[in-house]
């Protein structure tokens, strides 16, 4: 297939990849650096809006996925695919392991099965952990512990950074990007797809549908969708930093079968998190949190994790999960109509992101063509976040700290709106730079912050003549 | 990066706000030799400095100035003291050795002996549990002052008030001065917090409506607020607004003690400190807001004074006396109690507390199950409790007890 042109290519894209989220940018990544000239497309007016905005940021093995699943398999591949490349894009692991707990002796006897799916699942240095073992690991914890499944490569990473670095890959290689832009409908033509958006038509030979909360939305543009997308919502509490030094590893519960439950882990930027819920309902932008529900999960963190009780709550959140009747991913071609499938991505997304685009590159060589790639990749490492690496205020000669709580400088808050992407929504600006995202959530910078954003990120104040 | 700068000075202050200031003054006055006050904002003055309306100054300096002139003043009056602004310290180790974020780059300091002197904030919605989306426009008290009267910002134009402690006044007062037309001030209690009249005034002077038995259970809208549900008597009503101000629900800014070795207090959530104002780390003092939740400034810069006296008794004594602390607890309706341990054998110890609940009754100092000072009180959660005892009768005692029944 043809090299990367100007934008002004009357030709088709190869590849138009619709939903700025985890997936979507792995996905766009993967074929940008494939040598495809390729599009992604999101409603928001920046990346990460919608599912992908809030989750635990685990990266997971894989351990406890159902062997033989499509899911096993991303996420298997995604973790060594995240493994191999962060270093190169400046992203963060923070090595910290799992223990899946037991309190119960009906969830001690849960243990051995869940041991047995990690080996076969090919994860396999989860081993069990008896009760003294676990506590010299985590001292922490509550008393009745009893026993544990030790999974030593789980991890923490970082959740936004990471598919911003795997954007700008793809815009690295020529890719295009288009933010505010709403898909609303979609016509055949010879080559492949006119898709009609708000901001314009754009014309690729083969559509991705990763569109998340509203995949089944944009698979009908294709045919009746084959699934229905319920949006589950997980609300979480994060804790202050302070807290981090509670628990040095994931705490896992023994999952039921509706849901891997409560977990309490501590997240790249230093604090602590306890969640999520997994709420079912209609509504699929409604990423709401609600006080009884909070309660519920601060008083099971303090169940698990009884020193949590001394220790104040930062922030709150919610993300909501592409849930399908389907337990599986459900990814596949569509040969004849040029398009291919991702949808019911939902909680391990972030980590199988990777494998799934290494996937979906399989099935569009496999139904569609290979591209020619590139004699050498761009790598465009972005900057770190994570509290264990050296942090932009650090530097000798740094700029004026602008958030105090997450020591964000003015230097990183004005890097934001420059470069190939800049951000376009306080939300956005949060994600990119932590400003306002920490214990004051914004008592002492959100004029700093105003001064610097309001009007790049719409009107957010007025002046006072 | 180049080696990290390490310096020496006998007292670091944390903190350019009223406690700091104060401190810094006094010490320069007892002659002590470089003192350096470290400050994260680009200037000093604490947050005094965008609060825009008159009160601040009475007891400390004698008169009465509107917020940043009393900031100024406070600058004025510690001339001579070393302040670093732009520098933001990020530990606190054992012993006094502070690592700071300079404009310059990373920093060591050697301190004899810190005082910790970072002050308060408001509780943010998350902290408050309040559920909803998370639209633009939740803010507080001190985000608003700072955005009005520092940035000639106005962030809404309709807010609802979540509180009506004095502060939730002077969110009124910074409204009124940006043309900001609150649509309801909204109290979870029985009554309004602050001191009649300040019902009268929200209601009459501004027309704003006070809701009182109330609370926020939701903040709705997309990009921006666009309504809150509020919760009253079993009935839930939408107030349409597009913006809601958390006002009171004062923290410590106890985060450097809290992320490091020093004991933080769980019922004043500030580090705990004997009466000689030492932290858990004899390196480490303590005064003003981040002791415990809100005092006003001119109570505020009194500890300052007595903390900076004690500091610069420790700098030249060979210090402490052998007796144990003798650790003073809570009882009954006190929500909480400092000094937390007391180290004196000799003279008056001023301890003072908060109630959890309104209550008339006694307050009383128990050693060893003993009475050792009473009084008769009406306590509020919003008024301080203050009991003298005589430290005389502490000689070989084991616990204190401040009892409010």
């Amino acid at each position: 297939m043809t090299p990367a042109g100007p934008r002004s290519d009357p030709r088709p894209l190869d590849v138009a990849v619709i939903g700025a989220g985890v997936v979507g940018c792995a996905v766009f990544r993967e074929f940008a650096i494939a040598g495809a000239r390729c599009a992604l497309i999101e409603r928001d007016a920046d990346l990460l809006a919608g599912a992908s905005k809030g989750n635990s940021a685990i990266l997971h093995t894989g351990f406890d996925a159902t062997p033989g699943t499509l899911e096993a398999r991303c996420v298997g591949d995604g973790y060594r695919r995240y493994r191999e490349i962060h270093a190169k894009l400046n992203l963060p692991v923070l090595d910290t392991g799992a223990v899946v707990v037991a309190w119960t002796a009906q969830e001690e006897a849960a243990l051995p099965a869940i041991v047995a799916r990690a080996h076969e699942n090919g994860v396999r240095d989860v081993r069990l952990m008896g009760a003294a073992e676990l506590r010299v690991r985590e001292p922490r914890l509550a008393a009745d512990a009893r026993a544990a499944v030790l999974v030593p490569g789980e991890a923490i990473i970082d959740p936004w950074s990471a598919p911003l670095a795997y954007a700008l890959q793809g815009l690295a290689h020529g890719g295009t990007v288009h933010r505010n832009t709403l898909v609303k409908g979609g016509t055949r033509t010879p080559e492949g797809w006119k898709l009609a958006t708000d901001a314009g038509v754009i014309h690729a030979r083969v559509v991705v549908n990763c569109a998340g909360n509203f995949g089944d939305h944009v698979e009908a543009i294709a045919r009746p969708s084959p699934f229905r997308i319920r949006p589950r919502k997980g609300q979480f509490v994060v804790f202050d930093k302070s807290a981090s030094a509670i628990a040095s590893s994931i705490v896992l519960p023994v999952p039921t079968e509706r849901t891997k439950g409560v977990v309490v882990c501590r997240t790249i930027f230093g604090n602590l998190i306890v969640g999520p819920t997994a709420e079912d309902q209609d509504d699929r932008t409604a990423a709401t949190v609600d006080q009884a529900a909070l309660r519920a999960l601060i008083d099971t963190g303090t169940r698990i994790l009884p020193a949590l009780a001394d220790h104040p709550v930062t922030a709150t959140y919610a993300g909501l999960r592409p849930a399908t009747e389907h337990k599986d991913y459900q990814i596949e071609a569509l040969p004849s109509a040029n398009w291919i499938t991702v949808a019911g991505i939902r909680s391990t997304g972030l980590t199988g992101s990777l494998g799934i685009a290494a996937h979906v590159r399989d099935l569009h060589e496999e139904h569609f063509g290979r591209f020619d790639p590139p004699a050498t990749i761009i790598w465009t490492p972005v900057d770190n976040l994570a509290e264990h690496r050296p942090r932009g205020h650090m530097a000798c000669d740094r700029s004026r700290i602008v958030c105090h709580c997450e020591l964000v400088t003015e230097r990183e808050i004005a890097a934001a709106f420059e470069g190939p992407l800049p951000v376009a929504s306080l939300g956005g600006l949060k994600r990119r730079t932590r400003c306002m995202m920490g214990r004051c959530q914004g008592f002492y910078c959100t004029r700093r912050v105003m001064e610097i954003a309001s009007g790049r990120c719409g009107d957010l104040v007025e002046h006072i003549a | 990066m180049t080696d990290k700068a390490i310096i020496d000075r006998p007292v670091v202050i944390i903190g350019a706000g009223p406690a700091g200031l104060t401190a810094a003054r006094r010490l320069r006055d007892l002659g002590t030799q470089g003192v350096l006050v470290v400050e994260r904002n680009p200037e000093a003055g604490g947050l005094p400095r965008f609060c825009g309306h008159p009160g601040w100054g009475l007891l400390d300096f004698g008169r009465v100035w509107r917020g940043p002139v009393y900031a100024r003043k406070l600058v004025a009056a510690a001339s001579g003291v070393e302040i670093l602004t732009d520098a933001t310290v990020t530990a606190l180790h054992p012993g006094g050795r502070i690592e700071v974020s300079s404009r310059s780059g990373p920093m060591t300091v050697h301190a004899h002996a810190a005082l910790i002197a970072t002050g308060i904030r408001e509780a943010p919605r998350s902290a408050r549990l309040v559920g909803g989306s998370r639209p633009w426009g939740v803010t507080t008290t001190g985000a608003f002052q700072e955005m009005v009267y520092a940035g000639s910002l106005r962030p809404f134009r309709r807010p609802v008030i979540v509180g009506s402690e004095l502060v939730s006044f002077s969110a009124l007062l910074t409204a009124r001065h940006a043309g900001i037309r609150p649509v309801a001030m909204i109290e979870e209690g029985p009554r309004i917090v602050a001191y009649r009249p300040g019902d009268w005034i929200a209601r009459w002077a501004f027309g704003v409506p006070v809701m009182t038995n109330a609370h926020v259970v939701e903040i709705c809208g997309t990009d921006r607020v666009e309504a809150v549900l509020v919760e009253r008597a079993g009935h839930r009503e939408r107030i349409a607004c597009d913006g809601v101000i958390f006002t009171g629900q004062f923290t410590p800014e106890a985060t450097l003690a809290r992320l490091g070795h020093l004991h933080v207090d769980p019922r004043t959530g500030g580090p705990s400190i004997d009466d000689r104002w030492r932290c858990s780390d004899p390196a480490y003092f303590a005064a003003g807001n981040v002791l415990r939740p809100v005092e006003h400034s001119g109570f505020v810069a009194a500890e300052a004074r007595r903390a900076a006296d004690s500091i610069a008794t420790a700098l030249t004594s060979q210090d402490a006396s052998g007796d144990a602390a003798v650790a003073v607890m809570p009882g009954g309706a006190a929500r909480y109690v400092y000094p937390q341990r007391i180290v004196s054998r000799e003279a008056r110890v001023m301890l003072y507390g908060r109630a959890d609940r309104e209550h008339r009754g006694h307050l009383r100092v128990a050693v060893d199950g003993r009475i050792i000072a009473e009084r008769r009180v009406h306590a509020r959660p919003e008024r301080r409790l203050a009991i003298a005892i005589d430290a005389g009768g502490l000689r070989g005692a084991a616990a204190l007890s401040f009892i409010l029944d």
